[in-house]
């Protein structure tokens, strides 16, 4: 319990006083995360609606696959882009394992079905209720496909803030393909995990007190810009 | 899609190649850095040599393997046979050695197994042996870890046969020793680790001074003929102030609570 206790206090004053490795990190954190969260979103989204208008063969098994996706172990993520984007591997002439991009590449990797599934089961329910009316205004695939994203606009937002709190938590794979270093690539989560490695409890937790505070403050903000849960709105 | 992501790709890989010229990536154990050199040595090196030297902590084992796909440009790791065999695949140019430390035995306060007075590492494992008394490896195939097992080894003991006292947690330092700490049980430490260690609880330095506990450091540059992409020139800089006079004075001074931990034993480059 004195650990806990310190830990608070600790990530107060770290915070209060601006320490500047705390906000270098913090900052990866963020940058790391949202950029990955954006390009998940711009694959995920179309492909969600795109699954849920469009009937073909293979789209149960689709569905199935991106569900049980969900489930990934980072670290195995992190061990299949490490060997793709490491010097050896088939993409090591690009040069950037052990780079925040590499980083970005496995959390989309990670992140991606898990926003696909949860966008695909509002946009079908959706799609249900619209179907007989926009199928009787005879509109193009492209045209549904940007009608039922605009008006589950709130749900995917839920599917993105859950795709967010994955990728932001995420420890395994961006130990792998980051690996930690210093000023380069160390991001909140790694820093966790090695101050844990070092016994030095207290400062792990200050940094996870900083780290849930960051997720609810990014939750907070993107609420409030999409101006959610306001009376009348909904 | 296709396009804005390669596109995101190729902009990293530029401000990657923008950033500070004279940048290299070295593997390290995790004793290494631990121990709280690297603080000492990294902003030494880049005030000498204007070279950011930007470290990846991990296992002896893992270190090998990012050197041999060429993932960095040199490695500092202590375990000979390892070394050697890397070398020889071809992988590391040279092994330069740079200093040594020493592993300790810790233990719980109490010592049940009585290993505070043994004669020789070897005995001392041989009474933890006898006794059951819990004990955590590193079980990571880390330098650390390679050392435990050729000790007990020596000590005529086969660790595939122990029951369940012992415990391989297949993972670093800090963690192995939290364990340690949890438990509490005894574990292989080397010394900067230990005393760098901030959760000791009930566990105390309990048997070090056995000559065959030495643990000797060496630097070995990835060879530039099997990745031509390593920054082999910035590797060699990187040795000749390794080996330097100047190294050897912060590596002898860097103290914890007053003792030494590491002993510089490198010769001048030649």
């Amino acid at each position: 319990m004195v650990d806990i206790w310190s830990g608070i206090t600790q990530a107060f004053w770290l915070v209060l006083t601006l320490d500047a490795e705390l906000f270098e990190i913090a900052g990866r954190s963020l940058y790391v995360t949202l950029t990955a969260l954006a390009i998940a979103c711009l694959i995920s989204l179309p492909l969600a609606a795109l699954i849920a208008v469009k009937r073909f063969r293979a789209r149960r098994l689709v569905i199935a696959v991106l569900n049980a996706l969900m489930g990934l172990p980072p670290v195995v993520v992190g061990l299949i882009v490490y060997v793709i984007l490491s010097r050896s591997g088939p993409l090591g002439v690009l040069g950037v394992l052990f780079t925040p991009a590499a980083m970005i590449i496995a959390q989309v990797i990670i992140i991606v079905p898990l926003i696909t599934s949860i966008a695909h089961q509002s946009i079908r329910d959706l799609w249900q209720e619209y179907h007989d009316l926009l199928i009787s205004l005879n509109v193009t695939q492209s045209q549904k496909i940007r009608t039922l994203l605009w008006d589950s606009r709130r749900a995917l937002l839920t599917a993105a803030l859950a795709g967010f709190g994955r990728g932001i938590g995420e420890v395994g794979a961006i130990m792998i393909v980051g690996g930690n270093i210093d000023h380069a690539t160390r991001v909140l989560t790694t820093a966790i995990a090695l101050e844990t490695g070092k016994g030095e409890f207290a400062l792990a937790l200050a940094l996870g007190f900083v780290l849930i505070g960051l997720a609810v403050a990014v939750n907070l903000a993107i609420h409030w810009l999409g101006q959610t849960e306001r009376e009348g709105r909904w | 899609m296709k396009h804005l992501f390669s596109g995101a790709i190729a902009a990293f890989v530029m401000a990657n190649a923008a950033q500070a010229a004279d940048v290299m990536r070295m593997a390290v154990t995790t004793s290494f850095n631990n121990s709280g050199l690297a603080d000492v040595l990294l902003p030494e090196i880049a005030k000498d040599l204007n070279l950011d030297v930007q470290l990846l902590v991990v296992g002896t084992g893992q270190a090998i393997k990012l050197g041999e796909a060429g993932d960095v440009d040199a490695i500092l790791v202590h375990s000979r046979s390892a070394e050697e065999a890397f070398v020889e695949g071809g992988y590391g140019s040279h092994r330069t050695e740079i200093m040594y430390n020493d592993f300790v035995f810790i233990g719980p306060k109490d010592d049940p197994a009585g290993i505070q007075d043994a004669e020789a590492a070897t005995a001392a494992l041989a009474a933890i042996s006898n006794a059951q008394a819990s004990f955590v490896s590193r079980g990571d195939d880390s330098g650390t870890h390679k050392k435990e097992l050729s000790l007990w080894a020596e000590a005529g003991l086969d660790v595939a046969g122990f029951g369940g006292w012992y415990n391989a947690v297949g993972a670093g330092m800090g963690a192995a020793l939290n364990t340690a700490s949890g438990m509490p049980a005894y574990i292989m430490s080397d010394r900067a680790s230990w005393l760098n260690f901030g959760n000791k609880g009930e566990l105390a330095l309990l048997y070090a001074g056995d000559p065959v506990l030495f643990n000797q450091y060496a630097y070995l540059p990835v060879n530039s003929e099997m990745h031509d992409h390593v920054k082999n020139d910035l590797a060699l800089k990187l040795e000749g102030w390794l080996t330097s006079d100047r190294a050897k004075a912060l590596i002898n001074n860097y103290k914890i609570n007053g003792e030494t931990l590491f002993v510089f034993n490198a010769k001048e480059a030649e």
